[in-house]
């Protein structure tokens, strides 16, 4: 193959040429390859979507604060409570003593409970939580009208309840909401001011909700002693490590663990900053996950050319013949219809990623439209993986007819009609 | 010194348990610049007998030398080298590729060389001349006639400067005009220093070579030099 260049460019031409010349059975050829390249940088595209929306909320958190879930757990891998196991070491005390380490600034502890709102005798279902009094500080939250409750409400055990922006409008209305009084559980709650819209963050949704003292959520509603979470903010980043250790410390020695080196701990701390490499650990293994079932219709795709290639060499057996007839090696009947595979796979991969770029792109404005943070972007790195993905599919379904076609022998190949 | 001399050349082909034989041994040689007809009914050989000569095939025993090499026993790629440095082929049905241009077909055997071509185009626009076929060069060949199909054969046979050219029914497919345009070119070609052989199966288009060599069930029944040549020129037509 010494004319390579003449060699290549005219094969190159050829194997477009022959596309061309039938685009409708070129189309249908390349369908496979089309949907499945299409798949896969859709999908790749909603995984960034996605993972860039989670990946905002958490950093919403702000990089000065601390969780504490209850549970030990792996250093990358998930909370406890992500398994489903409800782990009741967490107390209201807990918190107290963590407020007076040096550094921190305010916690928060959430308790969860559910239970119907009635109001007016209409019964609603927001989200129930239970909260310190320093929840607006740790989450950023504003109050729009009324007031927030006080520490001594709280450990008072006070019957008073705050109302997100969602809930105000679906349960109240028109009507101002401060001064009403809602039922929980039979008893009855006074509402002394709602929140500021502020929308979902870190999967919490903090409009649709009520919120009413930790201590009153833990006696009065949920029946529980123990907190689901903790959150703790620290007057400067720098800190963070240290504020942590000692955090840990004082657990340990609050929960009767002897064994500093957190083999025992049942609890589990962590900052804003190690919560996003664990969210970006699982998303990014979904994406892979999503990213290969979305592959395996390229194989799909494959089958179906090594299908088409098989009919085009039965068919230009002729051609093949005279080709060896004037010269075309083993190598070259094989280096031409691998050519031609791949020019079929590579042109549908084209086609595939401009659908499936337009397609993310839809997505994306819909998304928008529906009012998430949702970030389109093309990404390069899925071009690349869907272009080469295409050639490869071109090359390995292509090389047994490939094959085929170049062990014809040149007498049969033309007498062949 | 022959070009070609082949000696007690022998053919089988076996299929399942079935051995066919097609060549007895056949010895003869051929000097560079002959004009031969291979001549003899259909089934007699003389295909087969061309295939191997022309490196498409080998034979089952015998000796094939070829420019005084023994050429015998080559490789699959050797025979490939052979057919397409040394050997130009003119066939029946043309053979020409679909889709593709005039031009491109003959620079085809360009293409799979194995020396530096700097220019292929330029080469085939020649040859394409010299068959004249100058103002077909971008046409397509489903664009020509039958006689101009087989021109662009000629041509695609000729470009690689082959030290000899088969012509396997070159007629065949082709009305009694175009039919004597080609052997006429032949003949030209034949009076500029080429040497070639022609396979037919019809005494007419067989006396236009010089000599001619008859093949009966796998054996040469006789090698005579033409007495009374035909000339492919303007009188034959009135014949």
């Amino acid at each position: 193959m010494s004319q390579t260049y003449h060699f290549f460019i005219n094969q190159i031409s050829n194997s477009f040429r022959s596309l061309l010349h039938n685009k409708k059975s070129s189309l249908l050829t390349m369908l496979g390859v089309i949907i499945g390249v299409a798949s896969v940088i859709i999908i790749i595209s909603i995984g960034d979507g996605a993972q860039s929306l989670i990946l905002s909320q958490v950093k919403s958190l702000g990089s000065n604060v601390i969780g504490i879930t209850p549970g030990k757990s792996e250093e990358k891998g998930p909370p406890a409570a992500v398994y489903g196991i409800n782990i009741t070491t967490l107390t209201y005390e807990d918190g107290e003593a963590i407020k007076l380490l040096p550094r921190v600034t305010a916690v928060s502890g959430y308790v969860r409970g559910s239970a119907p709102v009635t109001w007016r005798g209409e019964q609603y279902s927001p989200n129930l939580n239970g909260v310190t009094a320093d929840y607006l500080t740790v989450e950023g939250m504003e109050i729009a009208t009324g007031r927030f409750f006080t520490e001594a409400e709280e450990r008072g055990m006070a019957k008073v309840a705050v109302i997100g922006y969602t809930a105000v409008n679906e349960i109240f209305g028109q009507t101002d909401p401060i001064g009403q009084t809602i039922k929980i559980k039979s008893q009855n709650y006074e509402i002394i001011g709602t929140l500021a819209r502020r929308g979902t963050v870190a999967f919490q949704d903090n409009d649709n909700q009520i919120i009413v003292p930790a201590k009153t959520m833990q006696r009065l509603v949920a029946g529980v002693n123990h907190l689901a979470i903790m959150r703790i903010k620290i007057d400067n980043e720098k800190y963070l490590a240290e504020v942590m250790d000692n955090i840990r410390y004082v657990l340990r020695d609050r929960h009767d663990i002897r064994d500093q080196s957190g083999e025992s701990d049942d609890f589990s701390v962590r900052s804003a900053a190690q919560a996003l490499d664990m969210l970006t650990n699982i998303t990014n293994a979904l994406r892979f996950f999503l990213a290969a079932m979305a592959s395996l219709s390229l194989i799909v795709g494959g089958v179906g050319i090594m299908n088409i290639m098989l009919v085009r060499v039965s068919s230009r057996t002729r051609e093949i013949g005279l080709r060896k007839a004037v010269g075309a090696t083993h190598r070259d009947i094989m280096f031409q219809f691998l050519v031609e595979s791949s020019s079929i796979t590579v042109s549908g991969g084209l086609i595939g990623i401009i659908i499936g770029e337009l397609v993310s792109l839809l997505i994306a404005v819909i998304a928008g439209a529906l009012g998430y943070d949702w970030q389109f972007s093309i990404s390069i790195w899925s071009i690349l993986l869907a272009f080469s993905v295409s050639i490869a599919v071109g090359l390995i379904f292509g090389l047994y007819p490939a094959r085929k076609a170049s062990r014809l022998s040149p007498i049969e190949a033309l007498r062949y009609e | 010194m022959s070009l070609i001399s082949i000696d007690n050349l022998k053919k089988s082909f076996h299929s399942d348990d079935l051995v066919t034989q097609v060549l007895h041994g056949v010895s003869f040689s051929i000097e560079p610049g002959e004009f031969i007809s291979i001549m003899g009914p259909s089934g007699s050989g003389k295909s087969t007998l061309m295939h191997i000569l022309g490196f498409l095939d080998r034979a089952s025993s015998g000796k094939y030398f070829f420019d005084n090499e023994d050429v015998t026993d080559l490789t699959d790629l050797e025979l490939a080298r052979m057919r397409n440095e040394k050997i130009g082929f003119v066939f029946q049905s043309f053979n020409l590729l679909p889709r593709t241009t005039v031009l491109e077909n003959v620079m085809l055997p360009l293409l799979y060389s194995h020396r530096k071509i700097a220019d292929p185009a330029k080469i085939a626009t020649e040859v394409l001349e010299q068959v004249g076929l100058s103002h077909r060069l971008d046409y397509y060949t489903n664009q020509i006639s039958g006689g101009e199909k087989q021109r662009v054969a000629i041509a695609r046979a000729l470009v690689n400067k082959p030290s000899i050219i088969f012509a396997d029914e070159p007629t065949g497919n082709l009305d009694s005009k175009s039919g004597l345009a080609v052997m006429k070119m032949l003949q030209d070609l034949n009076e500029a220093g080429n040497t070639i052989i022609l396979v037919t199966h019809e005494t007419f288009t067989s006396e236009h070579a010089k000599r001619i060599l008859k093949i009966h069930d796998g054996s040469l029944l006789a090698d005579t030099p033409v007495k009374n040549r035909r000339h492919a020129n303007g009188d034959e037509l009135l014949k």
